[in-house]
């Protein structure tokens, strides 16, 4: 038996999980959201094909309020690395005028979950990879490798298949679908460990640098653009910030630091003592909040 | 932090080894606390997190104005409000050494199943026993589904010390029964320790209140069992996962070797396919290797264009694992529709879904007191050994040899849910069962047919099967004496001589017992080739023992000879004492009282020694010889 640290059987764990996908399903999609575990997942499927290409495309969920920088980001990738890329926005809504600062918790609904939905079932995906892992909130901790979904996209935490060893059960019925998550026994710290040591690009927004910032209820949020509606004195000052996890802009709040470098974004976590969804407003408004967003669909 | 330091410390975080552990325990032994302990006392906890703890704690705690550190743990909002885990849950926390990832199982009945998921990906198990309660039935539970999982390695958390005062007699009581129970299970690592997950004593640091106690704490246990060596199949397993084909020039097998190691230029067979030939290259994205091993992630090539698919094992030609359609196994039903003998499933093996049916349960297993019975059917959370035939020849090995290949999940053909969870034992194929695959049988000079004439004999065995007590013994060696009072060449075969000898590596667990029976036929075919006429008097109480021994040799070489004594005349007898230690329970599994004999359907020869006499019985079986023309003069 060959010792293998514990970041190369996260990635043995994670490419298996990703094989076992696209040999037992007809039509699999990996969501794409550009943060640092999409990027993670990415290069863990480029792994898993070498030397073929990725067999499967990347959708990316577009709600329009991401920061700029991770669309560009994000067409770099794809022109790089060659992969299809679909993107999906849910038109109907942007039309309406559906925005983080009008509707609040119902934005995220519309834009995020409905609009994952649509787009899932508008292509016939019946495996979606995402890159969801357990450690981030205590719902998911109980999430499956392969999480069941019905025709209506459904998750039924009482209702899970049994997921013994790794032989998973990819048998579904026409219209079922499964989510599947290959970073579900990484930690955050494992994520970064591993783009250090496997040197994997990231969206420069993790690393601090001077950015335009407003206070708003508590999170230092950044004016990434000129729609954002700014309050009376409101007024952005340039911060020294990065974020831990990115989304749509105004709802991704930066944190204060001068990690400007991987080694240094590390060091920093070791001596952080927050855990990273709080820079994330949808958290708050609700206890239990997580668990309900993803009974409906919510990845 | 200076940048050296930090690159080194990198280094030493990214090379952590990894042990995955469940912990099982009963809601009231404490066991989300000493999670949470564990969690919180290696700083794993971050200040959001323990403050929403802290908020909740008033919600729903019940450790008063302390902070309830069971809440770090217990996640959904339905298992919140009705107080208890519901699910396998996962932790992660790591230490200098290691990185760990917590199964966190529940202690409920109904969710046998939940535990039997968490425990199927761990090395270890921790087992928390409530020191003021002391072993439970659910103790035993916990015990024997870590013992079917094949988990090697047990820690007994003797918890809530301090509800006993800190009494090492208390402890120590606890700690003989608990090893004595477990190690039965043949489970061969178990430590015991005292602790207190409430006040955090032996959980992470040595306690003050148990100063009596000299060994380590249970966190310096985890760090340091070895679990490198509990992998020991050393022979190649690489299951082919996928079949990567981007284009006409390259066409690679995909997979994780699970066991063994291989190596540019191996010669390797492909099974059930069974196509030979060389590995040409080992692909990765990092570059081409020269060797792999367990458990790495590779992309095979090979020197020849054969067509091998998702779901073939890759192995050494000389190292092949068992291949056939017919397997036995402990299932663990996992579904509300039973499993019922005869109605068809998928089963998952390796990477194929093959078709089949549990052809009958050979008994089932209380989890409770691992008493057996018989079924004919397993309901959800039921155990039981089952036969399986599958529509399709299949490669696998034991799960004692090898987790990866001797496991199986059963999926339900309508409702695609996962039914039932196995752990194969042996293969029950009946020909071929446990042959090499390139192990040919070597002609010899001197034929079978030869040393016959030379005996002037037809060689047969002569299997008398039966209860204890039925007269087996007695009348094979009364047969046996006749036959050379004849001048016929022959040879008995005893039950205890033989585990004297060949098989004295043997126990008397199922896969001891089929073993057992599996050499002696095997023996059996040996001289009836020699050209002997074999006696044999064993209980072989199983049907598909006495046929795989029926299927080794030519059709008619094998005669069964059923003494079929009543079981009142057998316990009447009861010359060994041995019915009564039975009925006393003072022996498990004991045929007839506790483990059932399958009658043969069609014996060629039955005699009821309670209404013959052992001279008239050894007449009949003599008779049956010269009438199908076995002894020539």
């Amino acid at each position: 038996m060959q010792r293998l640290s514990q970041l190369r059987r996260l990635e043995a764990e994670s490419i298996f999980i990703i094989r076992e996908v696209v040999a037992e399903f007809d039509n699999p999609v990996m969501l794409y959201s550009i943060g640092k575990d999409s990027s993670v997942l990415l290069h863990l499927a480029r792994k898993a094909f070498h030397p073929g290409g990725l067999p499967f495309p990347l959708m990316h969920i577009d709600t329009s309020w991401k920061f700029r920088e991770m669309i560009e980001f994000r067409d770099r990738m794809t022109q790089e690395l060659g992969f299809r890329l679909i993107v999906h926005r849910n038109e109907e809504a942007l039309a309406a005028g559906i925005s983080p600062f009008t509707h609040g918790a119902k934005y995220t609904d519309i834009m995020k979950t409905e609009a994952l939905k649509a787009g899932l079932s508008k292509h016939r995906f019946d495996a979606a990879f995402g890159g969801a892992r357990r450690d981030e909130e205590k719902s998911r901790a109980k999430e499956r490798v392969f999480s069941f979904r019905d025709a209506e996209h459904r998750w039924d935490p009482k209702n899970q298949r049994p997921e013994l060893w790794n032989l998973y059960n990819g048998r579904i019925h026409q219209g079922e679908s499964i989510r599947v998550f290959p970073l579900s026994n990484w930690t955050e710290l494992d994520v970064w460990l591993y783009i250090h040591l496997e040197q994997i690009p990231v969206v420069l927004l993790y690393f601090a640098k001077p950015r335009p910032v407003v206070d708003r209820d508590g999170m230092l949020i950044m004016v990434d653009d000129g729609r954002m509606p700014l309050l009376n004195g409101e007024k952005p000052r340039m911060e020294t910030v990065r974020f831990r996890s990115l989304g749509c802009y105004p709802l991704s709040g930066a944190m204060r630091s001068d990690a400007d470098s991987l080694t240094a974004i590390i060091e920093e976590m070791m001596v952080m003592r927050t855990s990273e969804r709080q820079s994330r407003a949808i958290d708050f408004d609700q206890s239990s909040a997580m668990e309900k967003r993803k009974r409906e669909g919510y990845f | 932090m200076a940048a050296v330091r930090l690159e080194e410390f990198l280094r030493r975080h990214e090379a952590k080894d990894l042990l995955r552990f469940i912990t099982c325990g009963s809601v009231d032994d404490g066991k989300s606390t000493l999670i949470g302990r564990l969690l919180h006392d290696t700083q794993q906890i971050l200040e959001d997190t323990l403050l929403a703890v802290t908020s909740d704690s008033r919600k729903w705690g019940t450790t008063g104005d302390a902070v309830d550190l069971a809440l770090l743990v217990d996640g959904l909002q339905a298992e919140r409000e009705q107080g208890i885990t519901i699910d396998v849950a996962y932790r992660y926390f790591d230490t200098a050494v290691r990185k760990y990832i917590i199964a966190d199982c529940p202690g409920h009945e109904q969710y046998t199943r939940n535990m039997a998921t968490g425990a199927s990906t761990v090395d270890l198990a921790v087992i928390l026993v409530d020191a003021a309660r002391g072993v439970q039935v659910q103790t035993r539970r916990h015990a024997f589904i870590v013992s079917l999982l094949g988990i090697r390695h047990v820690i007994v958390a003797v918890n809530k010390m301090d509800l006993v005062g800190f009494d090492q007699a208390v402890f120590d009581r606890i700690d003989d029964e608990c090893t004595a129970l477990i190690g039965k299970l043949g489970v061969p690592d178990i430590r015991v320790v005292p602790v207190c997950a409430l006040l955090g004593q032996n959980v992470v640091t040595r306690g003050e209140g148990m100063p009596w106690y000299k060994g380590e704490s249970l966190l310096e246990l985890l760090d340091s069992i070895d679990i490198s060596r509990d992998q020991h199949l050393g022979d190649l397993r690489l299951p082919v996962q996928y079949v990567n084909r981007p284009d006409a020039g390259f066409r690679g097998y995909a997979g994780t070797i699970a066991a063994g190691q291989i190596a540019v230029g191996d010669p390797v067979l492909a099974v059930p396919s069974r196509r030979m030939s060389r590995i040409r290259s080992i692909v990765t994205f990092d570059g081409e290797l020269q060797r792999a091993a367990a458990p790495m992630t590779v992309t095979v090539t090979l020197e020849d264009e054969i067509d091998i698919s998702r779901g073939d094992l890759i192995v050494h030609p000389d190292r092949a694992p068992s291949v056939g359609r017919i397997i036995d196994a402990h299932l663990i039903w996992m579904s509300d529709a039973p499993l019922l003998p005869g109605k068809q499933y998928e089963f998952k093996i390796s990477h194929r879904y093959l078709r089949g049916t549990v052809e009958s349960i050979h008994h089932r297993i209380d989890v409770n007191d691992l008493s057996e019975h018989p079924a004919s059917e397993l309901k959800l959370n039921e155990v039981g050994l089952c036969r399986i035939v599958l529509a399709e020849q299949a490669a696998f090995d034991t799960y004692a040899t090898c987790h990866s290949t001797g496991a199986l999940i059963v999926v339900d053909r309508l409702s695609h849910a996962t039914a039932g969870a196995g752990m194969i034992l042996r293969s029950a194929a009946p020909q071929g069962a446990h042959h090499d695959v390139s192990v040919f049988w070597q002609p010899t000079r001197v034929s079978h047919g030869q040393r016959a004439n030379q005996k002037a004999q037809h060689p047969c065995i002569l299997w008398f099967t039966g209860l204890s007590g039925a007269g087996k013994s007695t009348i094979a060696n009364a047969t046996e004496q006749a036959l050379y009072l004849r001048g016929h060449h022959s040879y008995l075969l005893d039950g205890d001589n033989i585990r004297h000898g060949l098989n004295k590596d043997l126990d008397f667990s199922d896969a001891g017992r089929v073993e057992n029976i599996r050499r002696i036929g095997e023996m059996a075919k040996l001289f009836v080739d020699a050209g002997l006429i074999v006696v044999t008097a064993f209980i072989s109480p199983f049907r598909s023992d006495r046929r795989l021994v029926r299927d080794l040799v030519a059709a008619d070489e094998f005669i069964e000879v059923f003494v079929s004594t009543p079981i009142e005349v057998c316990e009447k007898r009861d010359a060994k004492g041995l019915y009564a230690k039975a009925r006393e329970g003072k022996i498990r599994n004991f045929t007839g009282v506790s483990s059932p004999y399958e009658a043969p359907e069609a014996p060629e020869i039955e005699i009821d020694s309670s209404k013959l006499a052992v001279a008239e019985c050894v007449d009949r079986v003599i008779r049956y010889l010269e009438a199908q023309g076995r002894l020539k003069n």
